[in-house]
């Protein structure tokens, strides 16, 4: 058998081997074998030097072949081997991915804070300042400044928590118009507020009334503020609040705060508008109050009613979340059931 | 304000469904309440006329009646009203018709006798009996004899006239008469009714002035008329009108009080009728006197104070001016004598007066918002007309008036470009004059504007703003465009006050907790538990409840009476925290209370629940500890934070609390609720902290967090120690700290151990330090004689055993 024969041969068996090899420790053998310096192709190529100088590169080029050859053949053998071991490792791990995941504990914005924070924000995005102030209030600020002085029929004692004659727990966030019309600088430009806090009334607390409550109270103030921006201002809170397909109606009505004084319904949430028992078959349910600020307020807070101007509206986040959800008990709201406030756990909108 | 739309109809055109009215005023002047139509619900209720009737031979009260109810023959209706008798034109309930409250009427025997159908009372057919005649009370109703056999009776007892009920608001006053919805509604449908003054026909023969005078406080009336009319026959009052009172609400007495009530629906004048014959010589109205007394119309016994207004004779009180009426000069079935009165009481002691003695009657409410004076004459006249005419008799000639008032009419100046500034419309002059056409006021050009009128009846109306919203309402809300505020432009941010607590909620709920909203008011002894600072109780002057009488002192608490409902509802895993105010007053004196924004937080039982892979331990000391740390830490605030031990919180646990200093200033502490207060507020081994949100806000911040990263490594070294139990932490880690070397970056208590193993008295502590070295590779030899060093400052510090 020639030399050149005996490599073929070699090569032949060598990779019938490499193929049938089961795993890697055996491909491993056969490699080392096949390339070492004892294994056959070393030895075959002693009979080298009895060949011509014109065969010995020949044969010594085939050779190197068939080294690479084997090479080859071993990569891909192991390749395969690999893939093997890992799919039955694989199937190995399989578990049942239905099982429940670790629970994690996550706290919740309350409800109304959600609200509140949705609110805040779209103000915020139209160049609105949040102010704040206090829960004990002066009766000047929560009341005769509001254009309600101590007579009047609209503040009835028995709906306000008193502490003194003249301080009591705030009915409304109205004030803070007041106390932000004092403040403020119209040199510097218009007054945009809104102001969220937690007023109180002397209610008997009830499905549909609570003593504690939220108030998010809107102000805006400049030399030319129409009832027409009153109007796009809260159309685009109650869209942005509930959804585009909401719409609003103004309807007169009276505060003693502003004039005109308009109630603001909002299309039905239950039938969106075609008439339910909800809004007792009108297709429409009032989320809150507004007008143009009266110029008494303006000009008791030294404001010159003749050439500022403007609106106001008081927004009730614990009414818009029983409406935006369907809460049908407001004191839900003040319980903290855990059950009840880590349901609204929904973010981003 | 119950609203008849028949009685509307008289004034205008009206054509549409009352619902479609009714939306229309709600669009365009007040709420509407409901519309209702009493024939709603009923079914085969026709006119019978009791032909014969005999007694139930099986009962005492029960009658048989052969009743005509149209048909070929007639029914036999067994009845047991005490006031059935043949002859009468009665309500029935024919077999299988539908009567009040959805009761179906069936052929049925009573003791033995048929019975096809029934005769009812009002009450029965849906009528409250408040506003059931008294004649009518205990019986079946009776109709007039004109009315037809066999038809339905809805017609004959008003019950198919739609009744709209407005809710007045307190400015529209005038919408609690017909006669000024009409005029709104004119003014909505562009009509011109035709309001017809009253005619008397006065008897010349009787001189009111010689048969009554009366003088009256124009501070407390300022209008004050009395009429007179002699020789009346008083009775019940024909159908129309019982029908127009008890669709408004209001009992028919007789004709001499309904014509007042009928009166009062119509002008929104509240009209008193007196019996002349019972009253002492001459009237007077007068503030009450202290210790008076008047039995009102309802059989009450009022005590009256100075702030009343009381109509007077010479001899006492006879009527509480404005409200109601006295028991003494009540107009009786004898009466004969009658003197009319039509005033203008003052609203605020009308108000008050109602309010101290709860009787919110229709003439209170209509003083308390407004009286039109251009009204007060018309109605006593028209008033003084009707009794004429119902009760016969001879209207004494003229008006006793003790007082009169007449304002002159305001008149505002508006241009329609200030409208228009307003309102955001572009309404011409024209267009704006029409509107107040329709409104019935008067305008006249004036330059550029309009001058307007504002007739009586629209008291409501002072200055131009008043004017623009008449011209809103009237053009319609509907019709104003939709535009944003433009101008000088504003930056819409929070201030950092803001961003802090917006950023201290997140981080809170990132650790686990969920934000509670609760009571500010709270109990006398709950508003001072968990004080932080010394401070007095801010009370109420009068509050609602026991459990509401007190401002909070404290935030824990509120968030304790949370973990109470929740245990309460068997959920025994509670993770909350809140931010709110708490109240603080230096003095008793002090009325106005400080305002401090706090949060606190508490947790119980298990933070996540239990599961297959998820083997829970509940939380403890040091899970709460963990998640206030991180808080303080998250808000950047300069300085260390260090837990002191504190057992002078007397509702927390004496061995388990801490106060929390940052930097020096305590900010709050942490602990477990004392377990005589967890039991008090029936919760589980709870832990809480509290703090001081305001100091956490103030207190100066880190500007600059960041260090860089060491690009050499690290070298880490354990060490495990005996100490004395009474060692703390604190204690090692100042030692660590203090004697550690440039490089020791780091110090992490890995175990803490007592017990087995370990001598009594004495704990083993496990410490991993990192050291680092910045600036170039550590070695081995530095870090092992820095660690040399701490190991001989525990043992010759702390007494630790080095193992």
């Amino acid at each position: 058998m020639s030399l050149r024969d005996q490599l073929s041969e070699i090569k032949e068996n060598g990779l019938a081997n490499i193929s049938q090899a089961a795993d890697l420790k055996t491909l491993n053998e056969i490699r080392v074998h096949l390339l070492g310096k004892k294994g056959p192709i070393t030895a075959a190529l002693r009979g080298i030097k009895e060949l011509t100088p014109e065969e010995r590169p020949q044969v010594g080029s085939y050779a190197n072949k068939i080294r690479d050859a084997i090479t080859t053949a071993v990569a891909a053998q192991r390749d395969r081997l690999e893939a093997r071991q890992l799919n039955a490792q694989l199937a190995a791990e399989k578990i049942d991915v239905t099982l429940p995941g670790k629970p994690v504990a996550q706290g919740q914005p309350h409800v109304i804070q959600q609200i509140i924070d949705q609110i805040v924000d779209l103000f915020l995005g139209m160049g609105y300042e949040v102010l704040t102030g206090p829960e004990v209030e002066e009766d000047k600020y929560n009341f005769e400044m509001m254009n309600l002085p101590k007579n009047h029929p609209a503040r009835d004692m028995q709906d306000t928590f008193y502490l003194s004659k003249e301080i009591l727990m705030r009915t409304q966030t109205s004030p803070m118009q007041a106390r932000a019309l004092e403040k403020h600088d119209f040199s510097k430009g218009p007054l945009k507020m809104i102001s969220p806090g937690i007023v109180y009334r002397r209610d008997t607390d009830d499905p549909t009334h609570s003593h504690q409550f939220h108030q998010v109270e809107g102000l805006v103030i400049d030399e030319h503020i129409t009832m027409a921006d009153l109007k796009g201002t809260l159309i685009t809170m109650a869209q942005n609040i509930f959804g585009d397909k909401f719409d609003i109606r103004l309807r007169p009505s009276y505060f003693p705060f502003t004039e005109p004084s308009v109630e603001v319904d909002v299309t039905c949430f239950n039938c969106m508008g075609k008439g339910c028992d909800v809004c007792k078959h009108t297709g429409w349910i009032e989320v809150l109050g507004a007008g143009m600020v009266h110029p008494n307020v303006l000009k008791m807070a030294g404001v010159d009613a003749s050439i500022y101007g403007g609106f106001a509206f008081g927004v009730g986040p614990d009414r818009f979340a029983m409406l935006k959800y369907g809460v049908d008990d407001i004191r839900d709201f003040y319980l903290n059931d855990v059950r009840f406030l880590n349901q609204f756990s929904k973010r981003g909108n | 304000m119950k609203v008849s739309y028949n009685w509307l109809k008289q004034y205008l055109k009206l054509d549409m469904p009352a619902k479609d009215l009714a939306e229309k005023i709600e669009r365009t002047a007040v709420e509407v309440d409901s519309v209702t139509l009493g024939e709603t619900g009923l079914k085969k209720l026709v006119v019978g006329h009791i032909l014969t009737m005999s007694n139930h031979p099986e009962s005492d009260h029960l009658h048989i009646c052969s009743v005509d109810v149209g048909e070929d023959t007639p029914l036999q209706i067994v009845c047991g009203a005490p006031n059935v008798a043949a002859g009468q034109k009665v309500i029935v309930a024919l077999p299988n018709s539908r009567i009040g409250g959805n009761v179906k009427i069936k052929r049925s025997k009573m003791r033995g006798v048929e019975s096809e159908g029934m005769i009812c009372a009002l009450d029965e057919i849906g009528f409250s009996k408040d506003v059931v005649p008294k004649e009518w009370a205990d019986g079946i109703y009776v109709f007039d004899d004109n009315v037809p056999v066999g038809e339905p009776v809805y017609h004959y007892l008003g019950m198919d006239d739609p009744i709209i009920d407005l809710d007045v608001t307190p400015n529209r006053g005038d919408m609690l008469s017909i006669i000024g919805t009409v005029h709104e509604l004119a003014a909505i449908y562009d009509q011109h009714p035709e309001i017809k003054q009253p005619v008397v026909n006065e008897d010349d023969s009787i001189d009111a002035a010689n048969e009554i005078s009366a003088t009256a406080d124009e501070q407390l009336a300022k209008t004050y008329k009395l009429r007179v009319i002699k020789d009346v026959k008083v009775a019940p009052s024909p159908s129309w009108l019982q029908i127009t009172l008890w669709n408004a609400g209001i009992r028919p007495i007789n004709n001499v009080v309904d014509v007042t009530n009928y009166i009062l629906l119509k002008y929104g004048q509240p009209l008193h009728s007196f019996d002349q014959d019972k009253i002492n010589g001459n009237i007077v109205v007068r503030n009450a006197h202290q210790g008076e007394k008047l039995t009102t119309l309802d059989e009450d016994e009022q005590e009256l104070s100075p702030e009343d207004i009381v109509i007077a004779d010479d001899a006492q009180p006879i009527a509480l001016a404005g409200v109601m009426g006295g028991l003494n000069t009540q107009i009786s079935d004898q009466t004969q004598n009658v003197v009319i009165e039509s005033a203008i009481f003052d609203s605020f002691h009308i108000r008050k007066t109602a309010q101290r003695h709860v009787l919110h009657s229709e003439a209170a409410q209509r003083f308390e918002r407004g009286i039109n004076p251009d009204g007060v004459e018309d109605a006593i006249n028209e008033a003084a007309a009707l009794i004429h005419q119902l009760a016969g008799g001879k209207v004494a000639k003229g008006i006793v008036t003790a007082s009169d008032y007449h304002p002159a009419l305001p008149v505002i100046a508006i241009t329609a470009d200030r409208a228009n500034h307003v309102l955001g419309t572009t309404l011409t002059i024209d267009e704006i004059q029409s509107i107040f056409d329709r409104l019935g006021f008067t305008s006249v050009k004036q330059g550029e504007g309009l001058a307007v009128t504002i007739p009586a009846r629209r008291w409501d109306i002072h200055i131009d703003a008043d004017l623009f919203e008449e011209i809103a309402r009237i053009y319609g809300y509907d019709n104003l465009p939709a535009t944003l505020p433009t101008g000088r432009q504003t930056i819409g941010v929070l201030t950092a006050t803001q961003r802090l607590e917006r950023a201290s909620r997140q981080i809170l709920e990132g650790i686990g907790l969920t934000q509670a909203i609760s009571y500010s008011l709270t109990t006398a002894e709950k508003a001072r538990m968990f004080l932080m600072r010394a401070s007095e109780e801010t009370k109420l002057l009068w509050p609602m409840t026991q459990d509401h009488t007190t401002l909070r002192m404290n935030l824990l608490s509120g968030l304790l009476d949370d973990v109470a409902y929740n245990h309460a509802h068997k959920v025994d895993d509670v993770a909350l925290y809140e931010i709110g105010r708490v109240f603080y007053k230096d003095s008793a004196d002090q009325i106005r209370p400080e305002e401090v924004e706090h949060v606190a937080g508490v947790i119980t039982g298990n933070l996540t629940d239990p599961s297959w892979n998820n083997h829970v331990k509940p939380v403890d000391f040091f899970v709460m500890k963990g998640m206030v740390h991180q808080f303080i830490v998250n808000l950047g605030i300069k300085g260390d934070i260090e837990y002191v031990a504190a057992d002078h919180y007397p509702e927390m646990h004496p061995g388990r609390t801490a106060d929390i200093l940052i930097h020096g200033h305590q900010v709050g502490f942490i602990g477990q609720i004392h377990p005589r207060i967890a039991k008090q507020f029936k919760v589980k081994e709870t832990y809480a902290f509290e703090l001081n949100m305001q100091a956490l806000i103030d207190l100066p911040k880190n500007d600059d967090q960041y260090q860089p990263i060491a690009k050499y490594p690290s070298i880490k070294r354990d060490i495990s120690m005996i100490v004395d139990s009474n060692v703390t932490n604190d204690q090692v880690v100042a030692v660590m700290q203090k004697r550690g070397g440039a490089y020791l970056h780091g110090i992490r208590l890995f175990d803490v151990y007592e017990g087995k193993n370990v001598p009594d008295g004495k704990k083993s502590m496990a410490y991993s330090l990192t050291y680092v070295n910045p600036r170039e590779t550590l070695k081995d030899e530095v870090v092992n004689t820095a660690f040399e060093k701490i190991k001989k400052r525990l043992t010759a510090d702390l007494n630790a055993e080095i193992r």
